[in-house]
């Protein structure tokens, strides 16, 4: 039964792996000089996928945290911006200063930095999360809110550190030996590589003791702890997990656009994480790209639209549209898009719970 | 909540020592600054100005939690709509004396962004009534995306002028006693907020519709039994909230220079407000507002100003973790029971 179950999930992973390696190949290739952003009629380029499957890792871990454990987070930027911190001081600076000469040059210590990133964040988690998760619903939520500002805020004021709003520059590209990850079509592989492997993690801790815990604590929190769930550990491992992930994204992201500056990782980023994992589908691993996705692609072509047709450029008009999207999925379809689409085969007498 | 006894005077105690500690450590700063003691009742006037605009906000937030039990983002985008739409129809060729003009664009700020309030409650929240907290959480921030996007398409990204209310030009009058300066504007907000909180007052104690809103706001069945209507309370709970940000966002406009995205760390702070004041309590909230407004104030001016929205951040996660049911609400019942 349990191998029967499992079926679907590991159908969709391949599925999802060989049409995403497609992908990367038209464009590694280029048949008969084709571009894979021609195959999507410019919406979506090489440069788009990379950033979908940068937030799918962050997303993943938001729907752990939220859909699974619900419990809310309006401060995921801010783990983010630890990981891509991490990983642009640890680059760069180290470097500059000549401390840890011979290792700084080397290829394995941006890698090392990303796990050292991955480390530290899921360590802050676990010390924030221990009093922040006492909390509950909406005070949860403004806490966390406080939390991704502060970090956003001090990203911005430690400047010895950080490079203060300018940011930090010329992170090196990631390579395994003398072979470079870059261009674009090959960071294309490693990013996606990496998401796949974090939603099988994800679907493998649904599926797990961990996983039924959360779902019970979503379920009544009262109920699972007498029935001898530890639901402080659950809740503040479920955050510990949704930072680490926050932080590898973040980490990749520093490493595509050769510089941090604390711009992407304020309020708004943190909205637009909980938008696209509430699009996807809160209880779903595979709602994450979804979700993504979707959100991605809506608003390239509010972009794009409005500004053949308006005439104007830049700005964050496409926000209205995106705002009003989130304001109607919240209200018609609160289980997310996935949800809504795997309705019908749900009905052909699948346990709604089990569907992941 | 069952407290033991003997913990009150100990709770008490270790709060002294931290605002004691808190305070010695500001005076240390400051004098390492070359701060005079007229410096710091500058800081605390400036303090108790934005302060207040901090109270109406948080009284936004507080009817709009005690009648829905919901957390509303957007209460900050009705400050930026009723200055914008003030400062629009200001700029208006009507043909008034000035100072009329001036009580007309006053009175479309406020009204329209009433009727915006009042609308976001039919579209946005009445479909959604029965969903659980983060789903409405997310509806207001969805709300608050499109208004703050609108206006910036509507307003553009620079930011404008609204005229001070005393001289109706840019250049404030300006009273000076001693090395203290103290701005027409910053009158006219206090005697603003000292007026919204008496009609507040009447509204409330004296009216039928507002005792409606608070029998709602105690009980929502019990007042459904006696034939209140939820939905009706809850709309009306929305276009005040809405009206009283209008205010604020109008009075403070001629100190700050209205822009279309001032209203995301208003409204923060306008909650951390509410959070000091136990999010229920009219009261608590004036007091949490114009305290968070010194505190911020004073605590930037010794330090650095780029660490004033740290502070109140800092300030929103220790009571939260500390004293969930807010310092001056002072009841022993949290607002949202953990």
């Amino acid at each position: 039964m349990k191998r029967l179950r499992a079926h679907p999930n590991f159908a969709g992973v391949v599925i999802l792996a060989v049409v995403l390696a497609v992908f990367g190949a038209i464009d590694l290739i280029r048949p008969f000089g084709l571009r894979f952003s021609d195959l999507s009629g410019r919406v979506v380029t090489i440069d788009t996928m990379i950033r979908i499957g940068i937030l799918t890792i962050v997303v993943v871990g938001l729907n752990l945290l939220m859909g699974y454990a619900g419990q809310v987070s309006l401060g995921q930027a801010g783990f983010y911006a630890l990981g891509a911190y991490a990983s642009g001081v640890l680059t760069t600076l180290a470097s500059r200063h000549g401390m840890l000469s011979g290792i700084a040059d080397t290829w394995w210590w941006p890698w090392l930095a990303i796990i050292i990133g991955m480390l530290l964040t899921g360590l802050f988690a676990y010390l924030v999360g221990k009093p922040i998760l006492r909390l509950k619903g909406n005070y949860l939520a403004m806490a966390t809110l406080g939390l991704g500002m502060i970090l956003y805020i001090l990203a911005g004021q430690l400047s010895a550190l950080t490079g203060g709003y300018d940011g930090l520059t010329g992170i090196p590209r990631l390579r395994i030996g003398d072979f470079a990850l870059w261009p674009a079509q090959r960071y294309y592989f490693l990013v996606w590589g990496a998401a796949i492997a974090v939603i099988v993690v994800g679907l493998n801790i649904v599926h797990s003791r961990i996983g039924r815990a959360l779902r019970a604590i979503h379920t009544n929190e009262t109920a699972a702890e007498t029935s001898g769930v530890d639901t402080e550990h659950y809740k503040v491992l479920a955050l510990v997990i949704s930072a680490m992930l926050a932080s590898l994204a973040g980490s990749l992201y520093a490493h595509f656009q050769s510089a941090v500056s604390p711009s992407p990782f304020g309020f708004k980023a943190s909205v637009e994480l909980v938008t696209m994992a509430a699009v996807g589908g809160l209880s779903s691993i595979w709602g994450a790209p979804l979700g993504v996705a979707v959100m991605f692609v809506i608003s390239n072509l509010l972009q794009s639209q409005l500004e053949t047709i308006f005439h104007i450029r830049g700005g964050e008009y496409e926000l209205i549209i995106y705002g009003l999207v989130l304001v109607l999925i919240m209200i018609f379809m609160p289980k997310g898009v996935i949800s809504s689409l795997s309705a019908g085969r749900r009905n052909a007498g699948r346990d709604p719970e089990e569907a992941a | 909540m069952h407290r033991k006894p003997q913990r009150q005077p100990v709770r008490i105690l270790v709060t002294v020592l931290v605002v004691l500690g808190v305070a010695a450590l500001s005076l240390l700063l400051g004098s390492q600054k070359g701060l005079q003691p007229q410096h710091y009742i500058q800081l605390t006037i400036d303090g108790v100005r934005a302060g207040s605009i901090y109270a109406l906000m948080a009284l936004g937030f507080v009817v709009v939690y005690s009648v829905t039990g919901i957390i509303n983002f957007a209460q900050g985008e009705f400050v930026m709509l009723g200055a914008m739409i003030c400062l629009t129809v200001n700029d208006l060729d009507l043909p008034l004396p000035p100072a009329w003009k001036m009580i007309a664009a006053i009175l479309a700020g406020v009204l329209l962004t009433t009727i915006i309030g009042a609308t976001m409650e039919r579209l946005t929240i009445r479909p959604a009534r029965r969903s659980p907290p983060v789903t409405l959480i997310i509806i207001t921030i969805g709300v608050t995306i499109t208004l703050r996007a609108a206006a910036l398409l509507v307003w553009g990204a620079d930011p404008h002028v609204l005229p001070a209310f005393t001289t109706l030009a840019l250049e404030d009058k300006i009273f000076r006693f001693g090395g203290v300066i103290v701005q027409a504007q910053s009158l006219w907000i206090w005697a603003t907020l000292i007026v919204t909180l008496i009609l507040l007052y009447f509204f409330l104690e004296r009216t039928l519709l507002g005792k409606a809103l608070r029998a709602c706001a105690v009980n929502r069945r019990a007042a459904q039994l006696v034939g209140i209507n939820p939905d009706r309370m809850s709309l009306l709970s929305f276009a005040l909230a809405a009206a009283l940000g209008a205010i604020g966002g109008i009075v403070l406009g001629p100190v700050t220079r209205p822009i279309y995205d001032m209203g995301v760390m208003l409204g923060l702070r306008g909650f951390v407000a509410a959070i000091i004041g136990g999010l229920v309590s009219v009261p608590g909230v004036v007091v949490g507002g114009l305290l968070l407004g010194v505190v911020e104030n004073i605590a930037a001016g010794v330090t650095d100003p780029a660490y004033k929205s740290v502070v109140s951040f800092v300030i929103l996660i220790a009571i939260l973790l500390f004293r969930p049911q807010g310092i001056i609400g002072g009841g022993e019942k949290p607002a949202e029971e953990a």
